[in-house]
């Protein structure tokens, strides 16, 4: 017996020691972090939240897809960092006629595909044909809905794309005729659903109109922003390399990109702080009041264009009454859900907009109010909240405030008004699936708009809108939605914006919770970022700087 | 032998054709679908993007013809990802989850048999009680709890290793320790007890009588019997772990199948699932399969039956 168990206390402490030597050798000492590496070579490393869907910009938009295709694509129009104003693109120039209804681009003529060939005025025009061509089933063909028979030729009204008003004068130049002004037209184009793409290497791999054509790989991958794809491994990284070919090549600084598909807030962090990623768009929530306190110098807190409410599906019997939406809106302690649940800094939302979108910023606010809210619920039948039918609160499973947000809602809304509201949670499909039948009372909704106007949220809640998903309509709502959306004078379309949102918070067929924001890890190297509400990229302006420098 | 296996091939079949067909119906059951998003698409988009993958036909119709596919090997398309096809997502997944895979396994029997044969060996001394209570919170630690541990040692403080990432060989070492963890502490349990059975035995006093040095006794004659129940609890672990782990691979960010199995199903993306379902049914079977024909070879017993 003896024997055996020295042969076996022997290869016990082999193993030991094995394992000791392989840890110390796998590493030993402070090595020089990837980041740090970056900064030396201008390789920028960032956390992208996910594996992009598609880098076709007519296929499948969020804001994963968003950031890469901002490095491998160029619009006609750029927006400014700083403030997103319009800046020129491959559009060298613009020009609005006084009616507003037509926008006339001069294109560079220095503009290049990386495959070396120009980029032309038809490119755009057979861009939009494909992104409107029925059969592709492209999700923001309405991004291009403005032009004039846009729309007709999307839903399949009209085939004659002749008759769409996009129309390539000469090779450098570009008219778009809209069947009535869209002052936000040009903020419009910053979005993904405008840029260009190269028809015939589309065309070389597979049908144009094919959603799942591959022409987007990288060994066959074509674009004409300042980045060309290089590596696309899934759900390890994508690469992007500086486009020698790109018009301003000369004046972009980084060389490479990797975009990090790292969708746990947690694992980003850690990998932020071990030096692998220079930023980190989303610090987990726990972990924002700790950087803000004692790293100061490595988040970043700013206000994204992004409304977090929940809808109410205002035909139920206990909900038809709009004072008993607006008691409910009016006992909700919103400045105590963002301070104690959220800590990320959002901002209590007492409207729908978030203030300042493109100067815009909603007169009309829910009061918090107990006591007149009661009244109103008692006006409504419910004194005390007597006869209050159960009513359910419906929430999405996967990410942990929507519980804590609902629970504090259950709770305010027993003390202020004494009703009984039950939570139920469903997992993420079948709560959009829920919320489109509308089968539900109250459900969470959150909403981040396209492109930086008010129409982007208020036009949601307009009779025919699908997102709308509440049941609620209203004539004179959906008069001044329209009527804004068909003026090209400012003052009159926010007047009208302004009356139109005052109406929604009258009649609440939502509740206003909070504005996000955004958390950003950033290291001190990166220079040339700035923060702002589409939390868009502009790569061309950022740059690496070593830290000792 | 032969006919044991081709008989075990057969049995296979119908079970993989009962698993397709459940998964396809409970998948279809499931409310909402691949192209429900917070911002809604327009009716009329989402009738197009249906027609294209063919979700417009009546169920049955739909069922047969993924049947059909499925029996050419062809999985079919990722909704969740237009342009890439479910078999180039496995071929692109599946030899990250397989590498990882092995390397945990590698720690699961290296640690797990070494800690079993001393514990048994030594039974009811210290080299016994330690390795078994290492082993109980080996089962007892979550991967989820066990792997940021050791990233916050290691990696954030030590600075030895990534925190996260498959870029760097180092970058295997932390995810195959925290997968192989929960292995290696049942490995060692069972080990402990299969060879605290045979150490027990006849044939193995007879090889100590004729003298038989230490390891001989060990290794040619205790092993065989030591290691069954580990081998027959291997069989499925290892289509566990070589198909790949939600969990760590989220933790780490290792680009690997398991993930899959769960965002696939939270996408709907039927394809996918339908296609790493049966490509996991297959990894059990045939594992299974290996496993039987080991204990059959291990167990001089079994062959006669």
């Amino acid at each position: 017996m003896m024997n055996e168990s020295r042969v076996a206390r022997k290869v016990y402490l082999t193993l030991l020691t094995v394992c000791v030597v392989a840890l110390l050798a796998g590493g030993c000492g402070k090595r020089e972090t990837l980041a740090a590496i970056g900064d030396r070579t201008q390789e920028l490393r960032l956390n992208n939240e996910g594996e992009p869907a598609s880098l076709d910009p007519a296929v499948e938009i969020g804001n994963i897809e968003h950031s890469v295709i901002l490095a491998l694509f160029e619009g006609l129009i750029t927006a400014d960092p700083k403030d997103l104003s319009p800046r020129p693109g491959v559009a060298e120039s613009w020009k609005i006629s006084p009616d507003g209804k037509v926008y006339t681009f001069h294109l560079r003529k220095n503009g290049r595909w990386s495959n070396g060939e120009p980029v032309t005025a038809r490119d755009f025009v057979q861009t939009y044909h494909r992104m409107l061509t029925p059969s592709l089933g492209a999700q923001y063909s309405y991004m291009l809905y403005p032009v004039k028979n846009a729309e007709a030729f999307n839903l399949g009204k009209i085939t004659d794309f002749s008759r769409v008003g996009f129309k390539a004068l000469d090779d450098y130049t570009l008219e778009l005729t809209l069947h009535s002004p869209a002052p936000y037209l040009l903020s419009m184009m910053i979005h993904d659903s405008w840029f260009p793409v190269p028809i015939a290497v589309i065309k070389k791999h597979g049908a144009l109109d094919d959603r799942t054509n591959p022409w987007t790989k990288p060994e066959n991958f074509v674009g004409n922003g300042p980045f060309v794809l290089k590596e696309w491994r899934m759900n390890s990284h994508i690469l992007v390399e500086r486009s020698p070919t790109y018009w301003d090549a000369t004046n972009v600084r980084l060389n490479k990109i990797y975009f990090d598909p790292t969708e746990s807030l947690d694992t980003a962090e850690r990998m932020f702080r071990s030096g692998q990623l220079h930023s980190d768009p989303q610090a987990p929530p726990s972990k924002v009041a700790f950087y803000r306190k004692y790293k100061p110098n490595l988040i970043n807190v700013y206000p994204l264009l992004g409304t977090y409410f929940y809808k109410i599906h205002v035909t139920q019997p206990a909900l038809k009454d709009k004072r008993v939406r607006q008691a409910l809106a009016m006992t909700i302690d919103r400045h105590a859900m963002t301070e104690t649940i959220m800590r990320a800094g959002e901002e209590p939302a007492y409207f729908l907009t978030p203030p300042n979108t493109a100067g815009y910023t909603c007169q009309t606010k829910v009061r918090e109010d107990a006591a007149e809210a009661r009244q109103l619920l008692a006006e409504a039948g419910y004194p005390d909240g007597k006869n209050f039918p159960t009513v359910e609160v419906l929430f999405n499973t996967g990410v942990q405030y929507h519980k804590a947000i609902a629970e504090a809602l259950q709770e305010m809304w027993k003390k202020n008004l004494n009703i009984n509201i039950v939570l139920h949670n469903e997992e993420w499909k079948v709560y959009l699936d829920s919320l489109r039948r509308m089968d539900y009372s109250i459900g969470r909704a959150s909403w981040v708009g396209d492109y930086v106007d008010p129409s982007t949220f208020l036009d949601m809640f307009t009779t025919e809108n699908g997102n709308n998903e509440t049941g609620w309509s209203n004539a004179e709502y959906d008069r001044l939605v329209h009527l804004a959306s068909n003026t090209g004078d400012r003052a009159a379309r926010y007047d009208a914006y302004q009356k139109a949102e005052a109406i929604l918070l009258d009649e609440m067929p939502i509740i206003p919770i909070y504005f996000y924001t955004r958390p950003r890890l950033i290291q001190p190297s990166v220079r040339g970022w700035y923060p702002n509400v589409i939390d868009q990229y502009d790569f061309k302006s950022i740059y690496l700087v070593p830290e000792d420098n | 032998m032969l006919r044991f296996i081709a008989r075990r091939f057969l049995e296979a079949i119908p079970v993989l054709f009962i698993i397709a067909t459940a998964t396809f119906f409970m998948m279809r059951l499931a409310p909402g679908g691949p192209f429900d998003a917070e911002k809604q698409v327009s009716a009329e988009v989402r009738a197009r993007m249906e027609a294209h993958y063919g979700l417009d036909k009546p169920l049955f119709q739909q069922y047969l013809l993924q049947m059909k596919h499925l029996l050419q090997g062809n999985l079919g398309p990722s909704f969740k990802y237009p342009g890439r096809t479910v078999n180039e997502i496995i071929a692109d997944a599946f030899p990250v989850s397989l590498e990882l895979g092995c390397e945990a396994l590698a720690v699961a029997l290296v640690f797990g048999l070494a800690a079993g044969m001393v514990a048994a060996l030594k039974q009811n001394s210290a080299w016994d009680h330690v390795p078994m209570a290492l082993a109980m919170i080996g089962l007892c630690v979550p991967t989820f709890v066990m792997g940021p541990l050791l990233i916050s040692a290691f990696a954030l403080h030590l600075d030895w290793f990534n925190a996260a990432g498959w870029f760097f060989p180092r970058d295997r070492v932390l995810p195959a320790l925290t997968l192989g963890a929960y292995y290696a502490a049942y490995v060692a349990r069972l080990c402990r007890g299969g060879f605290l059975e045979v150490l027990n035995q006849d044939y193995i006093r007879t090889a100590r009588a004729k003298g038989a040095g230490g390891a001989r006794v060990l290794f040619k004659h205790a092993l065989r019997g030591g290691i069954l129940p580990v081998v027959s609890f291997l069989g499925p672990a290892v289509a566990g772990l070589l198909t790949g782990s939600f969990v760590v691979e989220t933790i780490f960010g290792v680009p690997g199948l398991g993930r899959y199995f769960v965002t696939a199903a939270f996408n709907r993306d039927y394809f996918m699932v339908m296609g790493s379902v049966l490509f996991y049914a297959c990894f059990v079977v045939v594992l299974n399969l290996v496993a039987d024909v080991a204990l059959v070879w291990l167990n001089p017993k079994l062959r006669f039956e």
